[in-house]
């Protein structure tokens, strides 16, 4: 049976094969040379030791091969929806579309053995592939995520999440195809269930995996901003605290009772804030950011206005340590896998039991 | 000995459609038996649960002896070579005899081979390319060379032009004659079967009508031809299959075990054709009848 199953995979794992080499060819020395770039000048401005302009050097490097950077990111997104769709789906849709499922069957080999045999075979080198390409990209980008220091921005495109998202189009395609019989619908219905899935994780249950960490602090005046909509009350939002690699949900202001600090309260101690700031350009309101644009007496009425506040209110940020990023990574594969491994068990049973 | 195919009260049902509906039947082994019936009689059906691609809705079918598909050494003992023969469309003629030396441990490849090289099929063809008898010609390599104790064949035929028909038929019998294996084969025409089957299962409108020996099916039915008569002054050990009447004669066919004894009667032998249309007929009948009835 492992013959069939590899004869039948042969031609999709040499354009894998291909795909991975032609991927390699682009990665490697790019990825060399983005390294180079790192040691021979962006090294120093981390360490403290640079002399010259560093954050052009910086944003210099963080923009180096633009466009790759863009199709990298496109690809850790797509590749597994391909594997989904073009390994997943046809597995068993093809062989009862096209009735070699009666070849198949009857020769001496059990329909749970050749389903599992070749949901083993593909199944893995779906995972091999995605995680293969998701080691390369990580290594590509390494450099730039340590400057960067935001790793849970790109969180679905490095280290080892790509190899739970194979594994669940893997399974979502030979499950959609065993239930509809029919390859093209089987593989539309594949990508729609596996882009739903992804999306679903993300916003709803990801950030309630582990439960986030909070952070009490005086308010500062140096890094708050305000802002009005639509010439309403004015509204003080603090800026997001640097808390390098964090997952940062939330930064609020509230009082000793955890309400949040209204508006009126705002305008009540302050009635001058943001008096004197030049009208809002766009129609329907503005955002005034604190930054060198606004004029000084602005600016001191705000710093002003902020440790009045201060008295009764404090700033409460919400957010994931950056210690948690690989509790995330292998909780969100676990779980990605674990789902997939259900479906493979259904489409065992149903290949066995209601398929006839 | 053991039936090559027993059945009890066998049904299928595809949500209201009535596939096959209450198949009684006992094949005993040794025999080449040809399952006969009009387009959508449930033959597919029915050889599809012999071969466990199918699991009965209701009633039990057993297969040698044991329930279809069991497991890998039952599936070994079952040669099947399914309608329009299926084969894998991008893998070449010795892939395929590779599928079957990988998944079929009692596999004969020696016999594959010279089979291949009889047939004269380009190992390197792609199944894909190959004409309809080629690849029906492949389709019962696979299912020989595991060396089963019974050999199904779905319409194994049909898709093929009469000379290709008359070459896999004898080669088929050529096979049978080797070897000691039983074999189902289905067809929906009675001359394809009549040559090469020495058992007769008529299968209509979801039902088997008869199942019995050719030898016997002959020498049990009669066609008799005489002066117009009613169909009920018959002697009670003789079976109306069909029955025309003119308006001076009336000719009967009929199942009888006994001599037939009224000198009325003028006795012709009938050919084996004869018999399964007759069965097909009046099935045919009852089917309209029952419909007649149940409409208000």
């Amino acid at each position: 049976m492992t013959w069939l199953a590899w004869r039948q995979f042969r031609t999709q794992a040499l354009v894998a094969a291909a795909a991975l080499a032609l991927l390699a060819i682009v990665l490697v020395p790019t990825g060399l040379h983005l390294r180079h770039l790192y040691d021979s000048g962006v090294a120093a401005c981390t360490n403290g030791t640079a002399r010259g302009d560093c954050s052009a050097t910086v944003s210099s490097f963080l923009g180096q091969y633009h466009q790759l950077q863009g199709w990298l990111g496109f690809l850790m997104a797509v590749v597994p929806a391909i594997v989904g769709v073009f390994w997943g789906a046809p597995l068993v849709a093809r062989e009862l579309e096209t009735g070699t499922f009666r070849l198949a069957w009857t020769q001496s080999v059990t329909r749970t053995r050749w389903l599992a045999t070749r949901l083993a075979l593909v199944g893995v080198a779906s995972m091999a592939v995605c995680g293969l390409f998701s080691l390369g990209v990580t290594w590509w980008f390494s450099r730039m995520d340590q400057l960067g220091a935001d790793q849970f921005s790109t969180f679905d495109q490095r280290d080892v999440v790509a190899v739970g998202y194979a594994a669940l189009a893997f399974a979502l395609g030979v499950t959609a195809g065993a239930l509809i019989r029919r390859t093209l619908p089987a593989m539309a219905v594949t990508l729609v269930a596996f882009v739903t899935a992804r999306l679903t994780f993300a916003s709803w249950v990801r950030p309630k995996l582990v439960a986030a960490t909070h952070l009490s602090q005086a308010l500062d005046p140096k890094s708050m901003a305000f802002f009005s909509s639509n010439g309403s009350a004015m509204h003080l939002q603090p800026e997001a605290p640097n808390l390098p690699n964090a997952w940062i949900s939330t930064t609020r202001i509230v009082d000793g009772a955890g309400q949040a600090l209204p508006d009126q309260v705002v305008a009540r101690a302050c009635p001058t804030l943001g008096v004197g700031l030049p009208p809002p350009t766009p129609p329907g309101g503005a955002r005034g950011r604190i930054r060198g644009v606004v004029p000084g007496n602005v600016q001191s009425t705000l710093e002003h206005c902020v440790t009045k506040l201060s008295a009764h209110y404090h700033e409460v940020v919400t957010y994931q340590p950056a210690g948690r990023y690989w509790t995330f990574q292998w909780l969100e594969t676990a779980i990605f896998l674990g789902v997939a491994l259900v479906l493979a068990g259904f489409s065992l049973w149903w290949v066995r039991r209601r398929l006839s | 000995m053991t039936a090559v195919l027993e059945a009890d009260g066998l049904t299928k049902r595809y949500g209201r459609h009535q596939a096959l509906s209450d198949c009684t039947l006992s094949i005993p082994s040794g025999h080449v038996v040809g399952l006969v019936g009009p387009n959508g009689a449930g033959k597919t059906t029915l050889l599809h649960l012999a071969v466990g691609l199918l699991a009965p809705t209701d009633g039990t079918i057993s297969v040698l002896g044991r329930p279809p598909a069991a497991d890998a050494d039952q599936l070994g003992r079952v040669g099947f070579v399914a309608q329009d023969t299926p084969t894998y469309a991008r893998l070449r003629v010795a892939d395929h005899l590779r599928l079957g030396a990988q998944m079929n441990p009692t596999w004969d490849d020696g016999l594959a081979r010279n089979r291949i090289e009889d047939l004269d099929l380009d190992p390197h063809q792609r199944a894909g390319s190959l004409s309809g008898g080629q690849r029906a010609q492949l389709a019962l390599t696979l299912a020989i060379a595991k060396r089963p104790e019974l050999l199904v064949l779905d319409e194994p035929v049909a898709s093929l032009d009469p000379l290709a028909r008359r070459e896999f038929l004898g080669d088929l019998m050529e096979v049978v004659a080797d070897r000691e294996v039983s074999v189902v084969l289905s067809s929906h025409l009675v001359g394809d079967l009549e040559r090469v089957c020495d058992y007769l299962v008529v299968l209509t409108g979801a039902r088997v009508q008869v199942a019995d020996e050719v030898e016997h099916l002959l020498a049990t039915h009669h066609r008799l031809v005489g002066p117009r008569r009613d169909e009920d002054r018959l002697p009670a050990n003789q079976e109306i299959i069909e029955a025309s009447h003119t308006d001076r004669q009336t000719s009967l066919l009929i199942r009888t075990e006994d001599p037939i004894l009224d000198p009325a009667w003028v006795v012709e032998p009938v050919s084996l054709e004869d018999v399964v249309l007759a069965y097909m007929g009046r099935a045919e009948g009852r089917s309209r009848r029952r419909r007649r009835e149940a409409r208000p």
